[in-house]
């Protein structure tokens, strides 16, 4: 045998350079190979908490990005017409010039003509920083139309949600439940936990109507109707409590279940919890039988208990439970039909839920003490353990099924327990730690405080003194009080509408609004062109930073262009969605470890550079200087309070270099790149479970700068800022809903999960069947088509029916559909899919591209067969003949309602391409179709 | 050359589990980019940002939907690169000797100087483990990253694998055969590795862990269930249920 | 499979070069001199033309000769070896006979084995592929054998042999295609045993890897030809065997033999695109074609 001989140890790279992945919200650590200064390879960092090496397809695929041929290469100004694409390139400093000459005068007048919303922004905690310095109400991130529902029920009922602020406990979970997740923002962690776990040979069971993905690998699959989860998860409680199988010990220590809820219907505090004059809580205390403050030393808390005062009964939260959800109504029989999963497997997965969480529960040898002074000598485990996200959340009754299936995590006693569900530090963190919204507007001032918060009642309303809705986006206001994360997908309609009132700018940045994120996306490309009389645009001037040529750069007046991630400084900050895991803080950065080769300029320095132009206070020195040169500049110099900063990592103490507290240290980011791009502080043993209640851990976390103060707080299954807008809605107190909303106020804000159907105001009779998108692994939203690589992955996307509705319409695979909402239509290929719920149609999301976007050939298959079903969603619900448009929104946090898309399907002739086929927009960048042999080393 | 060896040894692969695999492609995407920058011409992509967008991958992922005699369609993610047969029909049939199978591990390379494109080791291989590249007009197949997993200038832990390195959920695992107690022969054994199309006689030596039975909590009605005694009532309605709440809380 | 125009091209020209080659090889038509030459002429622009076209076929044309390296185990570099030693074997023995008015009968016997051998060698490169069962078939070498000496038959003027040979070539295709019918269901390769997941359920093939297209879908799952190939194939035996031999039959006409062949080659070419368009590869289970 003569083999050839080869060199089995080829230098890999000439140096490592150590940076964060960009390409969704999950931040992988990731090291970048480099060759002769280029990228050339990028695999996971090894020792980074979020993803221990390993790498998504999107993160593999970065040098694509990195290189796409559609990056913006200069500052755009617009020549053609809106929406035509038409630009010429302009200096930095005329771009700024215009900015600033826009903005300025909107400022002196009135601020909150600007409206400043950014997209899955990795730096909040900055861009809110800058709009409140400019004095704008109108400032929110995509949070609104993304998830919010989860996240706001999360930290309304336990102060904490999935999301990726939680996760299981992948080491000691037996059984794990996972509810209308195809991704997530924590992709690589749930994927690394699934695997861990099934190798252990615990089960997974997917609750959800479409069986690909995590769903796939699930051992148990329950293809639920869609819209439904609520009713089917309040059905297993009732299974649950009527079977005893629950954990009362925790209910009593670490809930609100023994919270004895004022039961005087005359009285303004109705339905609101009984508190001492401290404002604490009430329990009655089974040792004495007397009235006593929740967190009272020795207290044992009664959940049985009834107050009887003055002739009235005050009774437990727990006995409001017992007589919600112990009726018939949730029972398996009941709800069977409607859920689509029959009685049977529903006491069937109630039972393994019981079995293993008190058959399988296990302790850990592990002492800690509780706010109550009380000692336990073990941590008790409950190996059961739920994630969830859009599936349950984008409904428009997401906020009560989010809630639901909290409150079933916590009625089992598995959150923050051995086995359960567990946060990742800043959370947990109570709703009222949380800043509340703020809304008031000083002209050439800045703004009063934050703008998003958490509401608690109808005081914190984001209100005008006439009771107008402050924001643009009508967030905090009554229709939608609790809207946490802002209605980023409501801005471009009010604004159009000027209602509440007109805006001058709009500066948004990387959201893809004209396509793929906004709902009625020919109606918003309309709103965004539309003249008025004199010739203006209704909305007259729009800014918008991308670094790629998306659909929205042809919206938009003035391109402000962006960096790619390898090129930047940013900052993953534990000031608002840092790298967390549930037994480490962490943070993380990025730094430019290439240059860019093009005349752009990462967006956070723009607006550094803009914010001293302007003069805003919080970017601009005494002397009238620019007080942060750059963004990284600020990551290492601003502080939010004395000692807290961007980056917990190597600060400046008095000793030497600190970690958590402490002062500037202008070496901060060389620390951060010197250990991989990345700070981990672990939590010390003992203190790493029952969080939101051991005293280690808060004494913990108020070292690290987390709180100021311990805050030990009861999971509120009763939440009680509900009953609150409830009471208003009831005639109570002297901020008043308008009248058409009281209804729906006094049904929608139960304090306790309840469930409604969404379907009937989709107009489900006449459009039966749910129509749902999915996240591909691969794609990261509209960004992965500009990626050879990924591109050849998922360059079009069928409509995938279940096996009953391509026989019913006779459609074989390959045949086009019709597809039609009470909003519109669209004709698309199709496809049979067996696992599928069988009145459910999905696609996979935002691959369809316009002609024109993305440096793409006109001809592309994403602009020719792929397609959106976003032009079915109307951000309005269908009218109803009472005269009124009614948001398609949930009507607590104004979160958008994607899923509750109902269609109608026919057969429809074979078509050259998917419709609505639009007009090319003309590129800005140029197109570059061609070959591609990539390599950088030679 | 192209007669195969005898017998190699060790004989290196990989275990692909098909319960675990979420069909991420994370695995096609490194496994691009490691070999594109890496072991012979570059792979290419044709068309990139076109209309017929189309490249050279040497690792594919597929997915299959079952559909048992009872119970849900189920649907499995199947990764799919070369396999390192045993007998493998795409070195024999190479006229060049440009495909062999490696005597000290069994790994099966294609010497691309010496390839003169013919496809024919395509056309033998059941498995479409072999691809043509485009530009460059030579046969490209997983080299099972022999230019990592013997590495000097990488750590110890990094010379596995690409695909096997970057996978999320842990279906690949990489290792020695011929060792009847490595990782992939252990597991290989106790999860019953299947042969794909064992009756085309090639001897794969990767080998495919079947997904776990599933919806095993999808009792067919009428069977007797055995978590029934886990939901035994304590109450029917709430009154009865405080009492039961009282009285289990004195035990406390 | 995708029917290249370079190896349709190359297994007929190449098929009727050699068959010619062995019927001069064995001495039929005993020619020499000029008339012999414009024979040998004829084999050669096949034979050798056929060999060249298939070198279009190659990534790297420039490598062929490493293309002889692998005799011992590869067909195709048997090939190779087997069509030089007929060549030139076949050249020396030509050169007798033109230049030299000499017949070296023992050297036309190798040449004339040799040139069969090429043929038995091209088809087993087809014959080999468990993968392709259509081809996998002791009949394809005997179908490749029989339309290479019914070619060389009728080229080399044997007008009885020409027709019991274009008969033995109809039957044998005949076979070939109704055995080949069956074939891939015979191989036992189904979406079964290929994904393992056989003993689970019906296993269909849901989402391909990729939405575009690739190397192994163009090169193997080519189904254009399938919908039309009972028409391709009464019309490919009509031109290959039916046509030339109504044209045999009458009295010898120069003019009606150079129609016959034509004809022979046009059915030839048809047959070879139905040979490799029917054909399917076993991959194309994976992606749910064939
Ligand atoms: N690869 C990749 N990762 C991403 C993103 C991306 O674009 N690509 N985007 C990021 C962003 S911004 C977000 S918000 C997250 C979203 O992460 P996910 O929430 O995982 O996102 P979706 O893909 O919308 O998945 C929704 C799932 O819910 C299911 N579903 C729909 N309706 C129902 C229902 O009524 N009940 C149940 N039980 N299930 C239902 C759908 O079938 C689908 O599987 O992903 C983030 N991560
Ligand atoms: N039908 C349907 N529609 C949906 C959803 C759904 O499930 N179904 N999901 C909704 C959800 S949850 C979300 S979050 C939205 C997401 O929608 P978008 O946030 O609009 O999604 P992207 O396509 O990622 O668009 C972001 C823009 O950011 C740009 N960009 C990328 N990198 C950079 C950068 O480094 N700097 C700058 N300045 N810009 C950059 C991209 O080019 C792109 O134009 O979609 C929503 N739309
Ligand atoms: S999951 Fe993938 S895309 Fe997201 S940060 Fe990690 S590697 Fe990047
Ligand atoms: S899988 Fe295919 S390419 Fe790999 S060794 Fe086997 S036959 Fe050869
Ligand atoms: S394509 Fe290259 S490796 Fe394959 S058989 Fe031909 S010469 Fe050998
Ligand atoms: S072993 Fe290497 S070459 Fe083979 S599939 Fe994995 S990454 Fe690709
Ligand atoms: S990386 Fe792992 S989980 Fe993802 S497709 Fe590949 S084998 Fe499957
Ligand atoms: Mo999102």
């Amino acid at each position: 045998m003569n083999q050839p001989k080869l060199d089995l140890s080829p230098k890999v790279s000439d140096e490592v350079r150590k940076t964060t992945c960009y390409m969704c919200a999950c931040r992988c650590g990731i090291n970048v190979h480099l060759k002769s200064g280029k990228v050339a390879y990028i695999e996971g960092n090894r020792d980074h908490p979020v993803n221990k090496g390993v790498l998504c397809a999107k993160g593999s695929a970065g040098i694509m990005q990195v290189n796409a041929p559609s990056r913006l290469k200069a500052p755009l100004k617009r020549v053609g017409p809106r929406g035509s694409g038409a630009f010429e390139e302009i200096s930095w400093d005329e771009a700024l010039q215009i900015a600033a000459d826009w903005l300025e005068p909107i400022r002196k007048d009135n601020p909150e003509k600007l409206a400043f919303f950014t997209g899955r922004d990795q730096s909040q905690s900055f861009t809110s920083l800058w709009a409140q310095s400019f004095g704008t109400p109108n400032y929110a991130a995509h949070g609104g139309f993304c998830s919010v529902n989860m996240a706001a029920a999360g930290i309304y009922t336990m102060g904490g949600a999935f999301w990726e602020f939680g996760q299981p406990d992948w080491d000691h979970t037996k059984l794990f439940m996972l509810f209308g997740v195809a991704e997530d923002h924590d992709s690589n962690p749930i994927k690394m936990g699934i695997g861990k776990i099934k190798a252990r040979g615990a089960r997974v069971v997917g609750v959800n109507p479409i069986r690909t993905g995590y769903n796939a690998v699930a051992d148990d699959w329950v293809g639920i109707t869609p819209g439904t989860d609520g009713l089917f998860i309040l059905s297993l409680v009732h299974c649950l409590m009527k079977a005893g199988k629950i954990d009362l010990n925790y209910l009593a220590q670490f809930t609100n279940a023994p919270c004895l809820v004022n039961g005087d219907e005359k009285s303004s505090d109705f339905g609101l919890l009984l508190r001492d004059d401290d404002g604490k809580e009430l329990v009655i205390d089974r040792a004495t039988g007397k009235l006593a403050p929740f967190d009272q030393k020795g207290v044992k808390p009664d959940l049985a208990a009834t107050h009887r005062h003055a002739g009235i009964s005050h009774r437990t939260v727990m006995q409001h439970m017992a007589e919600r959800y112990l009726t018939d109504e949730y029972a398996p029989e009941t709800v069977a039909e409607k859920v689509g999963i029959s009685a049977k497997r529903i006491r069937t997965l109630a039972g393994e839920i019981a079995r293993v969480a008190f058959d399988e529960a296990f302790e850990l040898d592990q002492e800690w003490t509780d706010f109550r002074g009380e000692t336990h000598k073990t941590m008790q485990g409950r190996p059961v353990s739920f994630h969830a996200m859009r599936g349950i959340s984008a409904h428009a009754n997401g906020f009560q099924t989010c809630r639901a299936l909290h409150v079933l995590q916590i009625i089992l006693g598995s959150v923050e327990v051995p086995g359960g569900f567990r946060f990742k530090p800043p959370y947990p963190k109570p709703a009222t730690a949380h800043p509340k919204p703020h809304c008031k507007v000083t002209p050439d001032s800045p703004l009063d405080g934050p703008h998003l918060g958490f509401t608690h009642g109808p005081d914190d309303l984001a209100l005008k003194e006439d009771g107008t809705p402050a924001r643009i986006d009508k967030a905090f206001s009554w229709e939608n009080p609790m809207s946490s994360h802002g209605l980023m997908h409501m801005v471009i309609s009010n604004a159009y509408a000027g209602d509440p009132y007109k805006i001058d700018t709009l500066f948004m940045y990387m959201a893809n609004m004209s396509w793929n994120s906004s709902m009625n996306t020919g109606g918003v490309m309309k709103m965004l062109t539309d003249k008025t009389e004199d010739g203006e645009y209704v909305i007259p001037r729009i800014i918008y930073s991308d670094a790629y040529s998306s659909e929205m750069v042809a919206y938009a007046d003035l391109i402000l262009p962006d960096t790619t991630y390898l090129e930047r400084h940013d900052c993953i900050s534990l000031l608002d969605r840092p790298i967390c895991e549930a037994d480490a803080a962490a943070d993380a950065i990025r730094w430019p470890v290439i240059e860019p080769d093009r005349d752009v300029r990462g967006f956070q320095s723009v607006l550094c550079e803009l914010g001293a132009k302007l003069g805003l206070p919080a970017f601009t020195n005494d002397d009238g200087s620019q007080k942060y040169a750059d963004y990284a500049d600020y990551i290492v110099n601003h502080e939010r309070k004395p000692g807290i900063g961007p980056l917990a990592g190597w600060r400046m103490g008095e000793k030497g270099l600190t970690n958590g507290r402490g002062g500037v240290n202008e070496g901060q980011l060389d620390s951060y790149i010197k250990n991989g791009g990345f700070f981990v502080e672990h939590i010390p043993e003992g203190a790493n479970y029952y969080k939101p209640w051991n005293v280690d851990y808060q004494d913990w976390a108020v070292g690290m700068g987390l709180f100021d103060s311990p805050q030990p707080y009861l999971f509120s299954l009763y939440v009680e800022p509900m009953r609150r807008f409830q009471l208003a809605a009831e005639g109570h107190g002297d901020r008043q809903p308008p009248d058409h909303l009281r209804d729906r106020i006094k049904h929608a804000m139960d304090p306790l999960p309840m469930w409604y159907d969404p379907a009937p105001d989709n107009k489900s009779e006449e459009y039966p069947i749910t129509a749902l998108t999915q996240r591909p692994m691969a794609m990261y939203h509209s960004w992965g088509s500009q990626n050879a690589w990924l591109r050849q992955l998922h360059g079009h996307n069928p409509l995938y029916l279940p096996t009953k509705l391509m026989r019913e319409n006779d459609l074989v695979d390959g045949d086009w559909a019709r597809v039609t909402s009470p909003h519109g239509e669209i004709t698309v290929p199709v496809l049979e899919m067996a696992a599928l719920n069988e009145n459910t149609v999905w696609t996979w999301n935002a691959i369809g591209k316009r002609k024109g976007a993305w440096a793409l050939d006109e001809n592309a298959p994403e602009a020719t067969k792929g397609f959106l079903l976003n032009h079915l969603i109307h951000e309005l619900l269908p009218p109803k003949g009472d005269g009124l448009r009614w948001a398609n929104s949930d009507p607590i946090t104004g979160q958008a309602a994607w899923f509750d898309l109902k269609v109608r399907i026919e057969k429809a002739d074979p078509q050259s391409e998917s419709q609505p086929s639009l007009p090319p927009i003309e590129s800005p960048v140029g197109n570059d179709p061609g070959d591609l042999v990539w390599k950088v080393g030679k | 050359m192209t007669t195969l060896p005898t017998s190699t040894q060790k004989k290196l692969g990989l275990v692909i589990d098909l319960d675990t695999c979420v069909g991420c492609h994370a695995c096609v995407i490194s496994c691009k980019g490691w070999n594109t920058e890496n072991y012979g011409a570059a792979l290419s992509d044709t068309d990139a940002y076109g209309a017929n967008p189309s490249g050279t991958f040497l690792n594919r992922v597929h997915s299959y939907e079952v559909q048992p005699a009872q119970g849900e369609a189920q649907l499995i993610h199947f990764p799919k690169s070369c396999l390192h047969c045993e007998d493998a029909p795409c070195v024999t049939v190479c006229p060049t000797g440009a495909s062999y199978k490696r005597v000290e591990d069994g790994i099966v390379l294609v010497n691309e100087s010496d390839c003169i494109g013919c496809g024919l080791c395509a056309w033998a291989c059941p498995y479409g483990a072999r691809e043509m590249d485009a530009v460059e007009k030579v046969m490209k197949k997983c080299t099972l990253c022999v230019d990592r997993i013997y590495n000097e200038n990488l750590p110890e832990e990094d010379r596995e694998p690409a695909c096997v390195r970057t996978c999320p959920s842990g279906a690949r695992h990489f290792g020695d055969f011929a060792d009847p107690d490595s990782n992939v022969s252990k597991l290989s054994a106790e999860r019953g590795g299947m042969n794909l199309m064992p009756e085309q006689g090639t001897k794969p030596v990767n080998k495919y862990l079947p997904p776990r039975p599933k919806d095993t909590l999808a009792v067919p009605e009428g069977d007797i269930d055995i978590l029934a005694p886990y939901l035994e009532p304590v109450a029917q309605e709430a009154k009865g249920f405080l009492g039961w709440l009282d009285k289990t809380l004195e035990k406390i | 499979m995708h029917p290249a125009p370079s190896v349709i091209f190359f297994t007929v020209f190449s098929g009727v070069g050699f068959g010619l080659l062995t019927f001069l090889g064995l001495g039929y038509p005993g020619v020499t001199g000029f008339t012999a030459f414009a024979f040998f002429f004829i084999a050669y622009l096949a034979a050798v033309g056929g060999l060249i076209s298939s070198t279009f076929h190659l990534g790297h044309p420039e490598r062929a000769l490493k293309a002889f390296t692998q005799w011992r185990s590869s067909w195709l570099s048997r090939e190779g070896w087997c069509a030089v030693i007929a060549l030139l074997t076949m050249a020396l023995y030509g050169a007798g006979l033109v230049f030299f008015d000499q017949r070296w009968e023992l050297l036309g016997l190798i040449g004339a084995a040799f040139s069969v051998l090429t043929v038995f060698t091209t088809s087993m490169i087809y014959t080999q592929l468990k993968t392709i069962p259509r081809w996998n078939s002791p009949l394809t070498p005997v179908m490749f054998l029989s339309y290479s000496l019914a070619a060389g038959a009728l080229l080399s003027g044997q007008e009885p042999w020409a027709i019991i040979l274009l008969l033995i070539a109809s039957a044998t295709q005949i076979s070939l295609w109704m055995q080949g019918d069956g074939a891939f269901a015979r191989s036992g390769t189904t979406l079964a045993t290929a994904t393992g997941l056989g003993p689970r359920g019906d296993v269909r093939a849901f989402e391909p890897p990729h939405t575009g297209t690739n190397y192994l879908l163009k090169e193997f799952a080519f189904t254009v030809g399938r919908k039309h190939s009972q028409k391709v194939r009464i019309i490919s035996i009509v031109l290959m065997a039916g046509i030339p031999i109504l044209f045999l039959l009458p009295p010898f006409s120069h003019f009606l033999a150079a129609l016959a062949v034509a004809s022979h080659v046009a059915g030839a070419l048809a047959s070879r695109w139905l040979f490799f368009a029917e054909a399917e590869h076993v991959v194309g289970l994976y992606y749910g074609k064939r």
